[in-house]
């Protein structure tokens, strides 16, 4: 069967295997062939895609959950929108969270995801206490930060390649109702943005809208949008005594491919003026509902449709905060001079990186999609120089495209992982698309 | 408290879905199958995500002369029975073997029927009850490709209809889910059309939906109906030539 990432592109012929225990799990790792792990298939690229690719989602149930600590222990299959489901109505909320519900512990886990609280909190292996992973061998082992410490520190953002994750406990966070108060300040341009963005260092969550066809002195035009969850005192009187009743959304469902011609710059720029202006509009305070607010995306199923059968592709940049104001901007203009439609533009406040191979650094996180055609592959190239020249690296989790040189340039720190991943023996057994195009 | 509901055959994935359906809703569980001891992770996942009590116990549809002391054994009497067990079998293997199909008999037909007809006595001595019997499109008629198993299907279905029949005076209701393609363990590795092949998560949709409306019979997407019409109307010289 054909399978391929969240954005459809690159499609690989291979046998998807769902295992439903461990011995079948391990038996699939006596194959002479390579296995990757795969979750949800949230990540764009062929990060979770291979000639032999494991489903984990029979490996979706929940274990154990201490109400003193919030520790939920959990099968790496189980989903995000699962423990919500769970345990939102009980007051816990996942302490970090990636802008789709829809990905598994052991997703969130090989990419270290980050939430719109980098900034503040840190990724998902700051409230990750330990997981069971199974290594080349079959053999299961609990690495945690006291044991296995090296192994447990390589598996965040090692993107499924030191072996599979069977089950982890994670730290919920405590929260008093299923609202957050939203703060929503626009900014001209990039400068005002970043300034926003220093501004609002000590709110939890932090994202601005990034209208990349600004030109000139609209360049980086955004809407700055601070979050805190909202205690019952500050809801109107008529929600206070459920707090954690918010509006149920109904799915919509998108049934089909757009043919690619329909998302063109004239329309992605439409798209783009009238988002802003309609925030603009909105600016100030506000009460939303934790779906709404997390996850705008994902009450359209299947919206990686839209782009038709070709795909797309996002890219996901990190720049250093010490020149990543000139990187940003340079990036913005390559976008806006190359026409390329960008339909989503979403920039970050990262805080310090943790970790040997987990993405995020100190500074700032740009993601933006692209069409897959002719016009936007030319621009990746370009995209990739100022992202190197500016000290920044890549997101592995959303990369379906970039080349050995790129990544060395971009993030040495993989050489040492790779030669970590053959000493142990790994890379015989775990490789992914993407880590044989890598090189990893 | 909500009514309990119990689940025979709790190991298949329609039966886990159903569950999970039940026990989002707030219903306590008993799961009931073979080797009760490995429903214990799933017990453990429904408890911890839905807060409903969930005990598991043995159950094997076969043994007929157990089936009153695993009722009586029941406490309390659930509100809701819902039967999810079966086995395809090899229709290859079933024409060569007679005691391979049989069975394919005895864990379609006969072991549900009879557990169900059990449930049935209790649930009319009680006053009320539902009884939710996964019976299949394939007992509609009889192919080449699976006939010992759409046999004992049609066996299961005409029981449920005639207890439904029986019973129809009485509060107690009668349910009958006939399925088409769903993704499990069943149908693994089968090349089946993807755009009729349906979720566990839809049919345990379906099967709540049943319950609550009390509905005679479902056919979980509404095209079964459809297609099972014109199967069932081909005139006999037509049928026998097709390969389904
Ligand atoms: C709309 C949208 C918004 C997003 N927003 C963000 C965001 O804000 N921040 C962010 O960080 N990411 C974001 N992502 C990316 C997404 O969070 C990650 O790609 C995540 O890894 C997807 O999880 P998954 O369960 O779908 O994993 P998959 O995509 O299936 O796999 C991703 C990687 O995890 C590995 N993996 C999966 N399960 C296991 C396992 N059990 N054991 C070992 N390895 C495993 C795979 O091998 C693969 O390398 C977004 C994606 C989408 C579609
Ligand atoms: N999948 C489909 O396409 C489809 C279509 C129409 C109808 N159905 C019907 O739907 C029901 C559920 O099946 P499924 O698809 O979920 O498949 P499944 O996962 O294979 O479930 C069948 C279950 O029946 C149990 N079972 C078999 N013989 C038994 C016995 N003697 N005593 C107790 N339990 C017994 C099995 O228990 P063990 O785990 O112990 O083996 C298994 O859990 C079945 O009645 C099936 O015929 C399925």
């Amino acid at each position: 069967m054909e399978l391929s990432g969240w954005g459809r592109y690159p499609r690989i012929k291979g046998q998807l295997h769902e295992p439903r225990d461990e011995a079948a799990l391990a038996a699939l790792l006596q194959a002479d062939t390579p296995v990757i792990a795969r979750g949800l298939g949230r990540s764009y690229g062929d990060s979770a895609v291979a000639a032999q690719t494991v489903s984990m989602r029979h490996f979706d149930r929940m274990i154990d959950f201490d109400p003193d600590s919030g520790q939920l222990v959990a099968e790496a299959g189980v989903s995000l929108a699962g423990i919500i489901d769970a345990f939102l109505p009980r007051g816990w909320f996942p302490s970090v969270t990636p802008g789709t519900k829809f990905v598994t512990l052991g997703g969130a886990i090989a990419a270290d995801v980050h939430g719109k609280n980098h900034h503040s909190e840190g990724a998902f292996s700051a409230f990750t206490d330990w997981f069971d992973l199974m290594g080349a061998d079959g053999r299961v082992i609990r690495c945690s930060r006291d044991a296995n410490a090296e192994l447990f520190a390589n598996t965040f953002g090692g993107m499924g390649l030191t072996g599979i994750i069977l089950r982890a406990a994670i730290r919920l966070r405590r929260i008093e109702s299923g609202w957050i108060r939203q703060t929503m300040i626009p900014a001209r341009n990039l400068d005002e943005a970043l300034e926003a963005f220093d501004e609002t260092m000590d709110a939890t969550y932090c994202v601005a809208w990034i209208d990349c066809l600004g030109t000139g002195d609209n360049l980086g035009r955004s809407l700055v949008m601070t979050g805190e969850h909202a205690r019952p005192d500050e809801l109107p009187p008529e929600r206070r005594a459920r707090p954690f009743d918010t509006p149920r959304h109904r799915d919509i469902p998108f049934p089909f491919d757009l043919p690619g011609f329909v998302l063109n710059p004239y329309t992605v720029r439409a798209f783009n003026a009238l988002y802003y202006r309609m925030g603009a509009r909105k600016a100030g305070d506000g009460l939303v509902d934790w779906d709404s607010y997390f996850y705008p995306l994902d009450a359209v199923q299947h919206w990686n449709r839209l782009y038709g059968r070709r795909g797309f592709m996002q890219f996901q940049c990190a720049l250093p905060l010490e020149g990543g104001d000139t990187g940003l901007r340079r990036l913005l203009e390559a976008i806006a001079r190359s026409g390329a439609a960008s339909f989503l533009a979403v920039l970050k406040r990262f805080g310090p990186q943790t970790g040997p191979v987990s993405f995020p650094m100190e500074g700032y996180t740009l993601a933006l999609d692209f069409p897959m055609n002719r016009r936007s592959l030319a621009l990746m190239p370009e995209l990739d120089r100022i992202t190197i020249e500016h000290g920044g690296r890549l997101y592995l989790a959303k990369d379906s495209r970039m080349s050995r040189e790129t990544l060395r340039q971009t993030d040495p720190r993989w050489s040492e992982f790779t030669r970590m991943r053959h000493e142990a023996g790994l890379d015989r057994r775990f490789a992914s698309a993407q880590s044989q195009r890598l090189g990893l | 408290m909500s009514a309990p509901v119990l689940i025979l055959g709790a190991r298949s994935d329609i039966a886990r879905a159903c569950a999970h359906r039940f026990a989002q809703a707030g219903h306590p569980l008993v799961l009931a199958a073979r080797d009760a001891a490995t429903l214990e992770a799933d017990a453990v996942d429904l408890r911890l995500r839905h807060g409903v009590t969930v005990d598991c116990v043995d159950f094997d549809a076969t043994d007929s002369a157990g089936h009153g002391a695993f009722v009586d054994a029941l406490d309390p009497l659930p509100a809701v029975a819902i039967c999810a067990i079966g086995a395809m079998g090899d229709q290859l293997e079933s024409q060569r073997d007679p005691v391979a199909a049989a069975a394919v008999f005895r864990a379609n037909f006969e072991g549900p029927a009879l557990i169900l007809g059990e449930l049935a006595q209790r649930f009319e001595a009680r006053g009320t009850g539902t009884l939710v019997g996964i019976s299949s499109v394939a007992g509609e008629r009889g192919r080449a490709s699976n006939y010992v198993y759409g046999a004992a299907k049609a066996g299961f279905t005409a029981f449920l209809s005639g207890l439904r029949n029986r019973l129809a005076r009485s509060p107690v209701q009668v349910t009958t889910v006939l399925p088409g393609f769903v993704a499990t363990r069943m149908t693994e590795g089968m090349d089946l059309p993807a755009r009729l092949l349906a979720q566990p998560d839809e049919v345990a949709n379906a099967i709540f939906r049943a319950v609550e409306k009390r509905r005679d019979v479902i056919y979980v997407r509404p095209i079964w109906r459809l297609i099972m019409a014109v199967i069932r109307a081909l005139p006999e010289f037509v049928f026998k030539r097709t390969r389904l």
